[in-house]
């Protein structure tokens, strides 16, 4: 799972950055708890394990008993639900990425009640998901796929400095959220950033 | 940043072993876990568990005994605790008659409480929770998340908690505690943003004539900057906006919580004390009970907030209560 190692370096190695856009609208806290969780995964989740799905969701559960805030739960959630769609499987076909993307925004919805278009991660990772099944569908690879995904996420992120807040504690701002982007949707481009270089490679 | 600490990493840990050494007559650590429970050990009444961020001492292991909670969750500094550490609280709290947990209204703390919750049903165990939402610097709609839980959660945890320790039952001791809830309303600001030890820097700027009204408890900004004025003005501007609510009515009987920030001293809160107990008294409130003091802090941020709960009997009776904890006592 080489993917999963990608993420979680690229995570912690924005772990400031994050952490900066959270302190604009939030509690500055975003990069210091995915940090601290994703350096937990690296630690307690053996990556050589060939069940994928098995992995994810233990990477999933170690998520969400780590990172805490409105984060853990809905990261935490998002891999769990990734990792029942291939429970079992060694291999990620472009479809089953695809599904298991899928699985995680609605189980990110779920637990969030979210909806797309309240600055939320659900900005990026609506999108791209969206860009990576169109892109599919066109016949395109699972790179080139992803390479979509990836741009309609950074979209959804730059995105989500023109609207307002409605849910976490950048709701709290109203207006004053305007012009910051969402360090959760940020997070999610970085995830999915980390997942395509680890596909190229 | 100059700061009394060791390493960013370890502050919780140590300080809730630092609360342990203080008062072992009244709380004590779980093994391996960010968890205070009364050192009594559970009880067959209904038990209360309460918890979120660090960074709000003395709540919320400091209200953690007799007559108040049974078990406070700490998770990292303003970051909620997580679903396995909330979980083993009630576990471990639960005397049979059942554990409401108190929770503040904030979308993290709502999502890992309420899947501990889900956790402890699964065991068979009876969870019941309450989501304090008294800051009216935040507009209520279905759009948002909703008002924050600040300082008022402090007057939950005392009324509900008496009510669990006279032994009412699971049904009664939620129906006390959102009566509360329902009643209570606050309204903080800032002199000074505080700094998270971890990030090194403050939460937010402010000129050296500016304060901020209607922040939260982790640092976030608030709804508006303004230029400093005297105490009394600013006080007004608090309680205005809980006094618009429309809940408070001339001849209601009131208790008031002036609440510090963690930065401010305690003689600047009495100085807001005396406008603010001379203000209810000329709409025709009648002040039963002040409490002035740092009860949910936010770090080393100056300021304060202004709390205001309508009592009745029920709540007046509990309120009076004992309680013996590290951070409340009351004979």
């Amino acid at each position: 799972m080489k993917y999963l190692q990608l993420i979680a370096s690229r995570i912690i190695e924005n772990k400031d950055f994050l952490t900066e856009l959270d302190r604009e609208i939030g509690d500055a806290d975003h990069g210091i708890n995915m940090a601290r969780g994703f350096k937990a995964v690296l630690e307690k989740v053996n990556l050589d394990d060939t069940d994928t799905g098995a992995v994810l969701k233990k990477a999933g559960m170690t998520l969400l008993s780590t990172v805490g805030g409105a984060s853990g739960p809905l990261y935490g959630t998002a891999f769990m639900e990734a990792g029942k769609v291939i429970a079992g499987k060694t291999e990620i076909s472009p479809e089953d990425f695809g599904a298991m993307l899928g699985a995680a925004i609605a189980g990110i919805q779920k637990r969030g009640k979210a909806v797309r278009g309240e600055k939320t991660m659900l900005d990026a990772l609506i999108p791209a998901h969206e860009a990576y099944t169109a892109k599919l569908a066109e016949g395109a690879d699972m790179i080139a796929a992803l390479d979509s995904a990836c741009s309609a996420a950074r979209e959804g992120t730059e995105y989500t400095k023109t609207i307002i807040a409605t849910k976490g504690r950048a709701s709290y701002l109203g207006e004053r959220s305007i012009g910051h982007q969402d360090p959760g949707a940020t997070s999610a481009t970085i995830m999915l950033e980390a997942m395509r270089d680890g596909m190229k490679e | 940043m100059k700061k009394l600490i060791n390493n960013t990493d370890n502050i919780v840990s140590e300080m809730l072993d630092g609360m342990t050494a203080a008062y072992p007559q009244y709380v004590k650590r779980l093994e391996g876990l960010e968890v205070l429970v009364r050192s009594s050990g559970p009880s067959p009444k209904v038990a209360l568990v309460s918890g979120g961020g660090s960074g709000h001492e003395p709540s919320h292991g400091g209200f953690v005994g007799k007559g108040m909670l049974d078990g406070a969750v700490a998770g990292a500094v303003f970051t909620s605790p997580t679903p396995d550490q909330v979980f083993e609280a009630v576990r471990a709290v639960n005397g049979g008659k059942g554990v409401l947990l108190v929770i503040k209204n904030y979308t993290g703390d709502v999502m890992n409480f309420e899947m501990a919750a889900d956790m402890a049903r699964d065991e068979g165990i009876d969870v019941e929770q309450v989501i304090v939402a008294d800051d009216v610097a935040v507009e209520n709609s279905t759009w948002t998340t909703g008002r924050r839980g600040i300082a008022g959660t402090v007057f939950v945890h005392k009324i509900a908690g008496a009510a669990a320790e006279a032994g009412e039952s699971l049904a009664d001791v939620k129906r006390i505690a959102e009566k509360v809830i329902a009643n209570v309303r606050s309204m903080g600001m800032a002199v000074n943003a505080c700094t998270v030890p971890a990030v090194g820097k403050p939460s937010f700027e402010l000129a050296e004539d500016e304060i901020e009204i209607g922040i939260g408890i982790h640092g976030e900004p608030g709804t508006h900057r303004e230029h400093i004025s005297p105490v009394d003005n600013i006080s007004d501007t608090l309680l205005g906006k809980i006094l618009a609510e429309g809940i408070y009515d001339s001849g209601d009987e009131v208790a008031v919580l002036i609440n510090g920030m963690g930065g401010t001293p305690l003689m600047e809160l009495f100085v807001a004390n005396k406008h603010i107990n001379a203000v209810l008294d000329g709409q025709g409130l009648k002040v039963a009970r002040t409490i002035v003091g740092n009860y949910m802090t936010s770090l080393d941020m100056e300021g304060f907030s202004v709390t205001l709960l309508k009592l009745d009997d029920e709540l007046k009776k509990y309120l009076n209560a004992p309680a013996e904890t590290p951070a409340f006592v009351q004979a």
